[in-house]
């Protein structure tokens, strides 16, 4: 048991790990014929708390509140991950790092990088801009596209929808310009 | 309404433990992917979607039903332009905070509780859009 248990808290290859992402697709057709999706959940909070008669928050959000449950378990299922289940090593490649530590970012043992994404920074320039803007572009740009990560690029591709296709090279897209343009000049502030 | 969600939680559970130990919640992951300096990402996209592709096949092919006997319906999502402007707005956003909407959640859940501040500002650009709907192109 112990060495079972030492050998979850290593961290697993993207072939283990994968496969296993991919089988939230049919668990959530097979438990409730639901599509797998997440960023809806903003929507619904939205709907749920400040619908001011915008048009687009008026619909039953209690009938969709399968996926605020399923959100509340993601949340639950990464707080016991990361606490019984992980021995916070990551192999990120050495190059990254490298750069990273001009910027002053040396530890990359959290999910995020602890020295710009905290509490203390979050009134400075750079601090805004990491958590405020980027998450207002998350919310705002998954909800234009109809879809996030979860919803396009495994659920529609799963289903072989071309226009989850679009989405999800509209994403990759973006991600190359902000990863090797905006997050370095955000860092350098 | 909390008995007949347990599942989903359970669901969203596994799926939670999974999303960490895949380090797909990791900001260092999301830079490595879109700088082309690991495989790690790609690998984890590209075989969830084949796990999910092979899974809706074969529901498809025997007409697999719910646990409640209900027959499986997908609806597929109707294509417009904002899944490309929106898509990389989105991108943008995906890189910087490193993380898309279920990350989110799972970054607050690993200790990370600033995100919290994140996720009320991606609620808040959910909203912006529910409000600017109908003067954006689509």
């Amino acid at each position: 048991m112990n060495n079972f248990l030492e050998l979850i808290k290593q961290p697993w290859p993207w072939w283990v790990s994968g496969p296993l992402i991919g089988l939230t697709v049919p668990i959530l057709l097979l438990i409730g014929n639901k599509p797998f999706g997440v960023s809806s959940t903003m929507k619904h909070i939205c709907a749920a708390c400040f619908p001011a008669n915008i048009s687009f928050f008026r619909y039953d959000w209690k009938s969709e509140s399968w996926n605020l449950f399923f959100a509340a378990g993601i949340l639950l299922g990464a707080f016991i991950a990361w606490t019984w289940l992980s021995d916070h090593t990551i192999a990120i490649n050495p190059e990254l790092l490298k750069e990273l530590k001009n910027y002053g970012i040396t530890d990359h043992n959290q999910m995020v990088p602890k020295e710009d994404i905290n509490w203390r920074d979050l009134l400075t320039l750079k601090g805004v801009m990491m958590i405020v803007v980027g998450g207002f572009l998350v919310g705002f740009g998954t909800r234009y596209a109809d879809g996030c990560t979860s919803g396009h690029s495994i659920m529609g591709l799963s289903n072989l929808q071309w226009s989850s296709l679009v989405a999800t090279c509209s994403f990759m897209a973006g991600g190359f310009i902000s990863a090797n343009v905006i997050v370095p000049a955000i860092l350098k502030l | 309404m909390i008995a007949s969600n347990i599942k989903f939680v359970m669901a969203g559970l596994l799926f939670g433990i999974l999303i960490v130990k895949g380090e797909v919640v990791s900001w260092f992951r999301i830079q490595e992917m879109f700088r082309l300096q690991s495989i790690h990402m790609y690998g984890i996209i590209g075989s969830a979607v084949l796990t999910g592709m092979i899974s809706i096949q074969l529901i498809k092919r025997f007409r697999i039903r719910t646990v409640n006997n209900e027959a499986i319906k997908i609806i597929p999502k109707t294509y417009h332009r904002g899944f490309i402007y929106g898509g990389i707005i989105f991108g943008i956003g995906w890189a910087i905070t490193g993380a898309c909407p279920g990350p989110l959640f799972a970054q607050i859940g690993s200790g990370a509780t600033v995100v919290i501040v994140t996720m009320i500002s991606a609620i808040a650009g959910t909203w912006v859009y529910g409000y600017l709907k109908p003067r954006l192109p689509h």
